[in-house]
């Protein structure tokens, strides 16, 4: 699939909402699959994928479901393709099952949440940002999920590369969730040169196959080397938990070796996932913290409390998990109160409740509506010290 | 005269994991057989060994995938055929071959393989089916025979079952046939036949579960199931599919044959003409 990185990269500025930045995005990245099925709010990934792959030598299918197109993601996937899939919060419960595959078998790949409101179908076409606890726990079992919290189209585009080289790098599913409100907001998208967009390939076999090679023998780096289907290495693949070899095992010290590696080789890497955004932080008495397009109210709350003199700031989560907790934790050196604003009942504010051990105030809303800065500024101003 | 047999080798060796060996299934299962057909059917194929995948689902017989000395993936239950989707499309070069059970295929995977089939996309589905599940201990399936005893329909199956032939036909699979772990020249046939067919075959194997199944109807070991294919099979590939159903009685026949073989275009993702 030797493709002019030109089609593939459209560099220039753009006009365009967060649902097709998040698709040109994934072509930057060297997406070349995309396995979907309809929902509301993400379909325009899904209808931007459906002609722009055709266009650059890659595969758009919709499946029957998100159970298959999560499927079809991690086989495309171990036939060497970067691969995706986009949905919603419905779609994204179906996902679990072959996410929790995909962890198991170590299968890079991208999936992309546009967070509705729930439970259940709740508001197909409305905002909400209650599926962050999801992507940390929705598929059984321990693992350490990657996910990133985009707050503008342009952050659709560049989050999503960095999702794909995430993917890449620890061999993982990397979750990008998105909002209804991020999705569907149109702004001014910046798409670089190709040749300055920094990729990630997945690392592969250094030697031939050969009858002693081990498919899941881990380095230093905790990520063992993938072959491909088709390569000759007759490599085993089992969600069942599995030895170096790849051949399935009850053995418990064999377990849980396994499954602290697949955890470790997040959570080792987690200073050089972890990205946020600090705002006035360094004086601020009263931290702010939010993600996604609840942080677009907060900076203005943030803004606004300064205008009147309030030592607040702003600490916006760029990737949810893992969660930044050594900085939330620092922060605590100069901030005596936290407001964590996120549409949801307080999804995030519990996990800051755990590293900080200071009052919070919770800002919350179920979903439906974008949040005003004003209760934000009201919290910050109830919140003072 | 005593010779002492000193067995170091076996022919399918080369397609086999044989340090995985021996395998999980029971005494009487049609399991063993009806993978060396697969293993058979690659080696005899035009088509390279490296480019031979088997997927499979979960279950005995998607334990399958982890025998077979070539790329295997042993994915969730009932997603095997959209895994081999993926796949296929990803790299239409594999020779991509699904292989696991009925309840897998057919009550948790049921529909894709009714949109996988829709499609045409080229991929071979061998489903072995024995009528229960048999890796959680003989519960109904899809497929079990209505008035069936199993440890889920101890009173009898209250439930008709699929005719999967019929069901595969009427989807449009371009190559549909039906054989039991007893017909293994003709079976290791099909599957070679539909290795070299573009778009979606599928082949029921009908196999002996003594265990889950046999005993507990009137049935016995895997070797009275054996006899039971030997007596009432019918090698009948004109037969109406609609009349193909199975219900496991003594006295009832049992059609086998090559039932479909038809050219339909195969799925490629772009490119359709209207």
């Amino acid at each position: 699939m030797a493709v002019a990185a030109a089609e593939r990269v459209l560099t220039g500025q753009h006009f365009m909402n967060g649902d097709t930045a998040c698709a040109e995005g994934a072509l930057a990245a060297g997406c070349s699959f995309f396995a979907g099925y309809p929902i509301t709010p993400s379909t325009e990934i899904a209808e931007r994928l459906a002609r722009r792959l055709p266009e650059i030598g890659g595969c758009y299918v919709q499946m029957e479901d998100e159970l298959g197109s999560m499927a079809a993601v991690l086989g495309a996937s171990w036939a060497g393709a970067k691969a995706m899939s986009a949905t919603s919060g419905p779609g994204f419960t179906l996902m679990m099952e072959n996410i929790g595959l995909g962890v198991m078998t170590e299968t890079p790949c991208v999936v992309v949440d546009v967070m509705r409101g729930g439970p259940s179908t709740g508001l197909p076409t409305l905002v909400s940002q209650a599926d962050v606890m999801q992507a940390k726990w929705g598929s059984h079992g321990d693992f350490e999920p990657i996910a990133y919290s985009p707050a503008s189209p342009q952050e659709m585009f560049d989050l999503t590369i960095k999702a794909f080289n995430a993917a890449e790098r620890y061999r993982t599913p990397v979750f990008v969730m998105g909002d209804e409100v991020v999705g569907h907001m149109t702004e001014r998208v910046t798409i670089p040169p190709a040749g300055e967009i920094q990729t990630v390939d997945r690392k592969r076999p250094s030697a031939p196959p050969n009858d002693g090679w081990l498919p899941y023998a881990a380095g230093k780096d905790l990520v063992p080397a993938m072959a491909h289907a088709g390569e000759g290495y007759n490599i085993h693949v089992t969600g069942l938990t599995h030895d170096e070899r790849g051949y399935p095992t009850n053995d418990a010290q064999v377990h849980d070796r396994l499954v602290r590696r697949l955890s470790r080789k997040v959570q080792a890497n987690s200073q050089r996932i972890c990205e946020f955004e600090k705002l006035y932080t360094d004086d601020a008495e009263t931290v702010v913290i939010a993600y996604g397009a609840t942080a677009r109210a907060a900076r203005q709350a943030v803004l606004a409390a300064r205008e009147r003199g309030i030592r607040a700031g702003l600490f916006r989560l760029i990737t949810l998990w893992p969660f930044p907790r050594g900085e939330i934790k620092e922060l605590t050196n100069t901030a005596r109160r936290f407001v964590v604003a996120e549409m949801n009942l307080g999804q995030m504010a519990r996990e800051v409740e755990r590293y900080t051990r200071r009052p919070i105030s919770w800002v919350t809303h179920a979903g439906g509506a974008m949040f005003a800065p004003e209760p934000v500024l009201r919290a910050i101003m109830e919140a003072r010290p | 005269m005593t010779s002492e047999i000193v067995v170091s080798s076996h022919p399918l060796d080369g397609l086999l994991r044989a340090d995985r060996l021996p395998h999980i299934w029971c005494p009487g299962c049609g399991l063993g057989s009806t993978m060396a057909c697969l293993a058979n059917a690659i080696a005899d194929s035009a088509i390279p060994t490296k480019e031979h995948v088997v997927v499979s689902g979960i279950g005995c017989t998607g334990r399958v995938a982890g025998y077979l000395k070539v790329d295997s993936f042993h994915t969730t239950h009932g997603r095997a055929i959209p895994f081999a989707t993926g796949m296929k499309l990803a790299n239409p070069e594999l020779q991509v071959t699904v292989f696991s059970g009925d309840g897998d295929l057919f009550a948790i995977g049921g529909n894709h393989f009714i949109h996988a089939a829709r499609r045409n996309i080229d991929l071979n589905v061998i489903c072995v089916n024995n009528f229960n599940y048999g890796m959680t201990g003989g519960q109904a399936g899809p497929t079990t025979p209505t008035g069936a005893r199993s440890t889920t329909t101890p009173l009898g199956n209250a439930e008709p079952a699929f005719n999967l032939p019929h069901l595969a036909s009427s989807l449009g699979a371009v190559f549909v046939a039906r054989w039991t772990s007893l017909h293994v020249r003709q079976l290791e046939k099909a599957m070679r036949q539909a290795m070299d067919k573009q778009g979606f075959t599928f082949i029921e194997v009908l196999s002996p579960c003594p265990v889950g199944f046999g005993k507990s109807n009137d049935i016995g070991e895997g070797l009275d199931e054996m006899w039971m294919y030997r007596n009432n099979c019918v090698i009948d590939p004109g037969i109406d599919l609609s009349r193909a159903g199975i219900d496991m009685k003594h006295d009832s026949t049992i059609a086998l044959g090559n039932f479909v073989d038809i050219e339909r275009p195969a799925f490629r993702p772009v490119g359709g003409e209207r």
